[in-house]
């Protein structure tokens, strides 16, 4: 059975995603932060966590932006094969939702038209829009606000498959190591392994939506979720960067089939303030 | 070691000040991030006047988001200080005394600090909600139509800002990665 969305509602909810991630952490990314602080044992970085959480408490309660960057956003949309959109074209109701969140929310328009010749857009519009047919006859809409002081310190290796587990974990430490407090730790960590050159910075950029808590399903891959979060957390970047026990609060690996040359690794790195939300229509 | 500095940042004072130290800052100082730098220096190639004068000049590198109604300023927080270490060393020498950020500089920025007697501080980044409560009053002054990275005036209370870098030449955030 056909059913019919009309793109208001997209715009609509869109609207209302960009400024609830923006004033509001997910409840798992505030618990991460929360559970940081109990256990952090050097006194500057449990003092600069309980400023993350009094800034947390300060937003949500005087709706004053997380962080001044309220990024470029970026939406994850999965849309039904038995829906049939009526309105308008799909994108622009996402485009005009953008805009209006960012104006209604007073958030920060980021957006430059041309990466040379960089003159705002002033809606922060376009977002960055993927789409995926899914079945069913829902549209599951997920968007973030991606900050780009940690987005500039992601890195993509073409790794050889001889490289192995151990060549996974190294560049991703070395890519956390190299972003050192640029990318305003504790960090998320998402990491895409496999396809080709292009779906594994996709697959890292979906990761970060993902529960903090959440485990890969397949157990090699779990293991080297937690051995390489082990290592990341050792290198004691800490809060800030200025050492701690909390460089980074999770790290997801999200993984798809691969060419029998290759073995391509992206890394996409997210501040502490890893905003998503998603909603259902 | 904790202490009370004021805004401007004469050069006296910056030399009290040591890598590692927390400081709470009051007083005047001015945003300017990466498009503000980049008309700044290219008005000096050209030998043109400033807008705003450098001497003893504290420059916060923040693009902060829309004030809403009521409010002095939006969210507030330091961006990124790698991005303006290619203008740094000729503000510097224009009299800059103080620069706010966050994240690693290059070496020729350690050193134009250290010959230049100026400091770069951290604020913590991703906290614009709660530094932006620091923030008194906000003016802009120069470069009205680069929006969110034009030049504005700002008068702080107890903004917490810690030295990375000072005038010795010291660097807070590889002391603290040798530790390790």
């Amino acid at each position: 059975m056909i059913r019919e969305v009309d793109t208001m509602l997209i715009t609509k909810a869109v609207k209302e995603l960009c400024i609830k991630a923006t004033h509001e952490l997910s409840p798992d990314m505030a618990k991460a932060l929360h559970e940081a602080r109990e256990k952090e044992t050097k006194p500057l970085a449990k003092e600069i966590l309980e400023q993350l959480e009094e800034n947390l408490r300060i937003a949500k309660r005087e709706r004053i932006p997380i962080c001044q960057d309220t990024g470029m956003a970026v939406l994850f949309v999965e849309v039904g094969q038995d829906v049939h959109f009526v309105g308008e074209n799909v994108g622009e109701a996402i485009q005009k939702g953008v805009r209006a969140g960012y104006e209604e929310g007073y958030l920060r328009k980021s957006v430059v038209a041309d990466p040379l010749l960089r003159e705002n857009t002033g809606d922060n519009t376009p977002a960055i829009i993927h789409y995926e047919l899914v079945p069913g006859d829902k549209v599951h809409i997920t968007f973030t606000a991606k900050g780009f002081g940690s987005e500039n310190m992601s890195r993509i290796c073409m790794l050889k498959p001889a490289d192995g587990e151990e060549g996974v974990m190294e560049q991703i430490v070395e890519t956390v190591r190299l972003a050192g407090p640029n990318a305003c730790p504790p960090l998320v960590i998402g990491v895409g392994l496999g396809g080709d050159f292009e779906l594994a910075a996709k697959m890292a950029k979906h990761a970060l939506t993902l529960p903090v808590t959440e485990r890969a399903a397949k157990p090699h891959i779990r293991r080297i979720e937690e051995e390489t979060l082990r290592r990341i957390n050792a290198l004691q970047i800490g809060p800030a960067g200025l050492s701690g026990d909390t460089t980074a609060f999770a790290l997801h690996i999200e993984t798809y089939p691969t060419h029998i040359a290759g073995m391509p690794l992206a890394v996409n790195i997210c501040c502490h303030v890893n905003r998503h939300e998603s909603v259902w229509i | 070691m904790r202490k009370n500095i004021t805004f401007p940042l004469t050069k006296a004072d910056a030399r009290t000040l040591h890598a590692g130290d927390m400081c709470y800052a009051s007083g005047t100082l001015y945003t300017a991030r990466d498009a503000a730098h980049k008309r700044m220096y290219e008005s000096m190639e050209r030998g043109e006047a400033l807008p705003i004068s450098l001497k003893d000049t504290v420059l916060y590198y923040l693009g902060p988001s829309p004030a809403k109604p009521g409010q002095v300023i939006g969210s507030a927080g330091p961006t990124t200080a790698s991005r303006m270490d290619k203008y740094t060393p000729r503000m510097l020498a224009a009299g800059v005394t103080g620069v706010i950020g966050k994240g690693k500089r290059s070496k020729e920025v350690r050193e134009s600090l250290k010959k230049e007697g100026a400091v770069y501080f951290a604020a913590i980044g991703g906290a614009g909600a709660l530094l932006s409560k620091c923030i008194k009053e906000a003016t802009v002054v120069a470069y009205e139509d680069l929006g969110t990275e034009a030049i504005r005036k700002l008068r702080v209370e107890n903004l917490p800002v810690v030295v990375i870098m000072d005038t010795e030449g010291r660097d807070y955030y590889e002391e603290v990665e040798s530790e390790v």
